[in-house]
């Protein structure tokens, strides 16, 4: 491993836990504008990933994000979490229509012996980029959202976790029947993300 | 006094009893500590409960080996299962408004109001036996005191609406009777009762007395009765209107010929104004808009079935829409700009409908004879229907009023409000 001249390509679990957590909140920021659940003008437009991703402005939103990946880092770091969910539901039904869902498998070699992996910055930038477009072209298949919604995040971690004072342990919010549609994957060669949205049938289809 | 005295009733059902209603029970197995079981797997809780004991109770039973696979199978079993954690503090949701203003965020100015659910089941139903199926009568009164008087056969009698208790006012003799019409006194004290044979009695209910016997003023029935204070009008099938004055000893102030029929007078008219003639039967339905001074709404017979809609300062007739059925009887929403008209064959239905589009709102049925007559209740809210089936309804239809329903301002929400509430 010593071998390996260029340091660009070493990639830490600390590293790649500060990758996957980066990569959900812009993740998540993307769903949110996309899928309007809040409002086009409390959006700015940044550079990342070679795209034009879209950031909340919304004061109380960034703040909720900024210490949801806080939390994710830390079990990340610790090859805890198993998953990511992002539940969207009727404002005021709290039915749920749609679950992006990023599944996380950890590398455990790396966790317990703290070693590192090799895979080049590029590369993953390259495989979040193609993720983030499925996610921005995802509106041409998902169904209207016609009602104000909400959205919740949900962690899937080890059962051994003890869960934080600000947390509370939830049911898991599953959509009854839904239409599956699974988008591609990143991989940090220790931290592999899969992504996927399940949504609500269309009645108008089922006919 | 007591309702069910009265000799002269051939069938056994007491009067204004109430009717067997099977109550709907909301499915939800929700109670006030536990409002919401969605994070609760019963199945596991079970599993662990149920396995923790069968080991306890028979551990001679289980071979080592077993118990090892057991407690290995229920390791793997609780090691599979992730936590599934949220934030216990939700993000906030959009703003309402486009522009969004943060001291706004949780005042939601609704400019439409919500839609009214109207139950489309009555609310109650009483007994009505012998009341008599005649489209030219008037059986049906609601006080201002909040106590319907009804007339069944001879008898009148008198349901508090806000005790549910039932009396009997009179039993006329048979000579004399049936009653054919009841009308309160704005007073919501006094009564008049419309008779067969042309008298008009007036009684005070609270001291249950006849306090005058109006004679001479029609020569056959007294189908119909209203008041202006102390003016009572009434209209007889011998085509007369007669006012009375009830103060003085000639009674009689005013008389009005003109009618072929039985015409009901439903409001003192001093002269006739306008002959209102595009209806092509008798026309029995008559209401008076409370919201718009001029407006008169009436309703046709089975021949006509229309409801029509008349200014009566020029005799115009502003609207008319066929209902497919004999309009018996019309009531404006005191609250709304609603009315709600009773009918006959086919359906037997109550319908609401939205003025002036005269869209159908509502369409309440149940009764399986003629909707004969109707009455609202002193708040607007309910409404009484009673019709040649023999059941008196009670309907929600109307709504709360709007100073009811208005919320109070919640200043400072407490989250166990509705549990100190509870009695």
């Amino acid at each position: 491993m010593g071998s390996k001249t260029t340091t660009k390509d070493i990639i830490t679990l600390r590293g790649s836990a500060a990758i996957v957590s980066e990569f959900f909140g812009y993740a998540a920021n993307s769903i949110l504008y996309n899928r309007g659940v809040y409002p086009e003008e409390s959006f700015v437009k940044v550079k990342k990933y070679g795209l034009s991703m879209l950031l909340t402005q919304d004061e109380t939103v960034k703040s909720f994000i900024t210490n949801l990946n806080a939390q994710l880092s830390e079990w990340l770091e610790s090859g805890k979490l198993q998953r990511i969910v992002l539940v969207i539901m009727s404002k005021a039904t709290s039915e749920v229509l749609e679950r992006w869902n990023f599944s996380i498998e950890t590398d455990k070699e790396v966790v317990e012996k703290g070693v590192s992996r090799e895979k080049s910055d590029k590369e993953i930038m390259r495989e979040i980029q193609a993720i983030m477009k499925q996610i921005i072209s995802s509106i041409t298949y998902l169904p209207c959202l016609e009602e104000p919604c909400v959205f919740d995040v949900l962690a899937y971690t080890d059962n051994d976790v003890e869960v934080p004072f600000t947390w509370v342990e939830s049911d898991p919010k599953l959509i009854e029947n839904p239409q599956m549609v699974k988008l591609h994957s990143f991989d940090t060669k220790i931290h592999k993300v899969n992504t996927m949205v399940s949504y609500k049938n269309d009645e108008w289809n089922e006919e | 006094m007591d309702a069910g005295g009265s000799s002269n009733m051939a069938s056994s059902r007491y009067p204004l009893q109430e009717t067997y209603l099977p109550r709907k029970k909301s499915g939800e197995n929700l109670d006030r500590f536990i409002p919401n079981r969605s994070a609760m797997d019963f199945d596991y809780a079970h599993y662990m409960l149920t396995e923790a004991r069968k080991g306890k109770e028979n551990p001679v039973a289980s071979s080592p080996a077993k118990e090892a696979y057991r407690k290995q199978l229920a390791e793997v079993f609780n090691m599979n299962r992730p936590r599934i954690l949220a934030f216990k503090n939700k993000p906030p949701p959009a703003a309402e408004s486009l522009f969004p203003e943060p001291a706004s965020t949780f005042h939601q100015a609704k400019p439409v109001k919500p839609r009214r659910s109207i139950p489309q089941t009555s609310e109650r139903t009483l007994d009505a036996p012998e009341i008599l199926d005649d489209y030219y009568l008037n059986l049906l009164d609601w006080s201002s005191s909040n106590i319907l008087a009804i007339a069944l056969g001879n008898t009148v009698y008198l349901w508090d609406a806000s005790t549910a208790s039932t009396s009997e006012l009179v039993t006329v003799d048979d000579e004399n009777g049936p009653v054919t019409s009841v009308s309160w006194a704005p007073d919501g004290r006094h009564i008049a009762v419309g008779l067969n044979n042309a008298e008009v009695h007036l009684w005070d209910t609270a001291s249950n007395r006849r306090l005058r016997t109006l004679k001479g003023g029609h020569r056959s029935r007294v189908g119909s009765l209203d008041w202006n204070n102390h003016i009572l009008s009434t209209g007889g099938m011998d085509g007369l209107i007669t006012n009375n004055d009830v103060r003085i000893r000639d009674h009689i102030v005013e008389k009005y010929e003109g009618h072929h029929q039985e015409w009901p007078p439903q409001t003192l008219l001093t002269q006739w104004l306008h002959r209102l003639e595009d209806h092509t039967a008798a026309v029995k339905a008559l209401a008076w808009c409370p919201f718009q001074a001029n407006l008169l709404a009436s309703g046709g017979g089975g021949g006509d079935r229309c409801i029509k809609f008349w200014n009566t300062h020029t005799g115009a007739c502003l609207n008319s829409v066929d209902t497919g059925s004999q309009v018996c009887s019309l009531l404006w929403n005191k609250n709304e700009r609603e009315l709600l008209s009773s009918h006959g064959f086919t359906d037997n239905q109550l319908t609401l409908w939205k003025y002036p589009s005269m869209v159908k709102i509502a369409e309440l049925t149940g009764h399986t004879s003629r909707v004969l007559f109707m009455a609202q209740s002193p708040n607007g809210c309910t409404v009484a229907s009673a019709a040649g089936d023999e059941t008196l309804r009670f309907w929600n239809v109307f709504g709360t009023p709007e100073v009811a329903t208005k919320p109070a301002p919640k200043a400072n929400p407490e989250p166990f409000a509705k549990v100190n509430r509870i009695r």
